[in-house]
């Protein structure tokens, strides 16, 4: 899989950065390179691409391979309930407070193959919560939106998310959320039934409505400075006052002006909008 | 003395590690120079959740400044960055850290490899990579891509090493430049800067 100078160099990735924003209007070019670049050299030897010029003309005439291209540059790797002591915050601190208001509003944004929406889903049932929230769960890639609303995930994986979920403060016995079939678990169709999965570009798309929690874990990483400047001020207008923002554990809103009117809350990667 | 010669330009060192690589880096931090001309980036592997013990340990041990990296910082001279648990971390073209989430390389992530590799193409020949003790042979492809780009490959020696595995193996794979001592590297690096 490695090879020893790139398969790829960086006028061969702004290349096809260019044909990808010029035939689909995909614009990759606020990403972090490094991290862009090593993902499709993988692809082009996971594939066994013949030539650049080979590689290129697919990605540029077949739609089912672009649509690949996409799903493997990206980044898709998730669980349920990562990182336990921010779900354990999220239940014990975010949601009630959020529990007070008649109706609430979520945004997970990259949500990649929705392990975190039924995370979330699972921690609002057992608050009683459920009923009167509606997850709005995107991500650019319409591949991973059709895996996530399967609600399906693999059976060896349940161990790991079982004891994470109890790590961030669940008492119920975790497998009583999905039926066993085969090598997947099916989670139970209630979770799903106030997760609304839909594609939403944070390059491209603009805000769609007011939320009292935003939660973007490990995607900002992906994207350089100014591209993170636009995105955190979409989340902003897409913020209610007093509204949570999460973002993953190694990211941060310091970097911009927008942070003065952010609180954080204690020892997790949440900002509360004060003003 | 040849390696004066051949390293004086040296702009970055990573040094990669897995299991026995912490006693070593024990042994070798507090005999550094405070003035090192390059950043000192650290990838060891170990268990997720121990986050903040290992630059904690780290600055007890030398008068360079130890912090985790963290996502789009500049790599400074005279600073070791410890790569965080969890996260592989690239180098970009402008020397900033990028931390990515991707699926583990060699059963690893951070993979000794992916710095080691991207690191190779940001710094080029001014890049100093050194493989430590462990048991696995993350970090092998990476120093390939250093000695592709031109930069300079040094390993533990195999013999010092508790676990000899990856240097070892480094060694079969490729023609490494140094093979050092713990007691020779606190020099080998001072002298590089």
């Amino acid at each position: 899989m490695y090879s020893e100078v790139s398969l790829i160099n960086d006028e061969q990735v702004d290349i096809l950065l260019a044909d990808l924003l010029d035939h689909y209007g995909y614009d990759f070019t606020g990403y972090s390179r490094a991290s862009l670049k090593r993902r499709i050299i993988r692809l082009y030897s996971l594939d066994k691409a013949l030539s650049f010029a080979e590689f290129r003309y697919q990605i540029n005439n077949d739609p089912v391979y672009f649509k690949r291209f996409v799903e493997q540059i990206t980044v898709n790797v998730t669980e349920m309930f990562r990182d336990p002591a921010f779900f354990k915050t999220l239940r014990d601190v975010v949601l009630p407070k959020l529990g007070t208001y008649p109706f609430i509003r979520i945004w997970l944004a990259g949500c990649s193959t929705g392990e975190e929406a039924y995370s979330i889903s699972i921690i609002l049932k057992e608050l009683n919560l459920l009923h009167k929230s509606l997850i709005y769960a995107t991500d650019l890639n319409p591949v991973v939106l059709e895996k996530a609303a399967q609600s399906m995930f693999a059976l060896s994986q349940m161990k790991q998310y079982s004891e994470n979920y109890i790590a961030s403060g669940g008492q119920l016995d975790f497998s009583s959320y999905y039926t066993a079939n085969y090598s997947l678990a099916k989670f139970d169709e209630e979770l799903k039934r106030k997760i609304i999965f839909s594609t939403h570009n944070l390059v491209s798309d603009h805000t769609f409505n007011e939320f009292q929690l935003i939660l973007c874990r490990n995607v900002l990483i992906y994207f350089d400075r100014d591209l993170q400047h636009k995105v955190l001020q979409l989340f902003d207008e897409s913020l209610e006052p007093l509204g949570y923002l999460a973002l993953g554990s190694k990211e941060t809103i310091d970097f911009s002006p927008l942070s003065k009117n952010y609180k954080r809350v204690p020892a997790e990667k949440i900002w509360r909008k004060v003003s | 003395m040849e390696e004066s010669e051949l390293m004086k330009n040296c702009e970055a060192l990573i040094i990669g590690g897995s299991a026995g690589s912490l006693e070593v880096l024990l042994r070798v931090l507090p005999a550094l120079s405070p003035t090192l001309s390059f950043p000192v980036i650290i990838v060891v592997h170990r268990k997720h959740g121990t986050d903040s013990l290992l630059p904690d340990l780290l600055s007890g041990k030398t008068s360079l400044k130890v912090k985790e990296i963290e996502e789009k910082e500049q790599a400074m001279p005279g600073t070791v960055y410890i790569a965080p648990s969890d996260y592989h971390t690239l180098i970009e073209q402008n020397k900033t850290f990028s931390l990515d989430y991707s699926e583990k390389v060699n059963y690893s992530r951070p993979a000794i490899d992916v710095t080691f590799q991207t690191g190779a193409e940001a710094y080029k020949g001014k890049l100093v990579c050194m493989l430590l003790s462990g048991s696995n042979s993350d970090g092998v492809n990476g120093l390939k891509s250093v000695k592709a780009w031109g930069g300079i490959t040094v390993i533990q020696d195999p013999e010092t090493a508790q676990v000899a595995y990856m240097p070892a193996q480094a060694a079969l794979q490729l023609k490494i430049d140094y093979t050092l001592s713990i007691e020779d590297m606190a020099d080998f690096i001072n002298l590089l800067s």
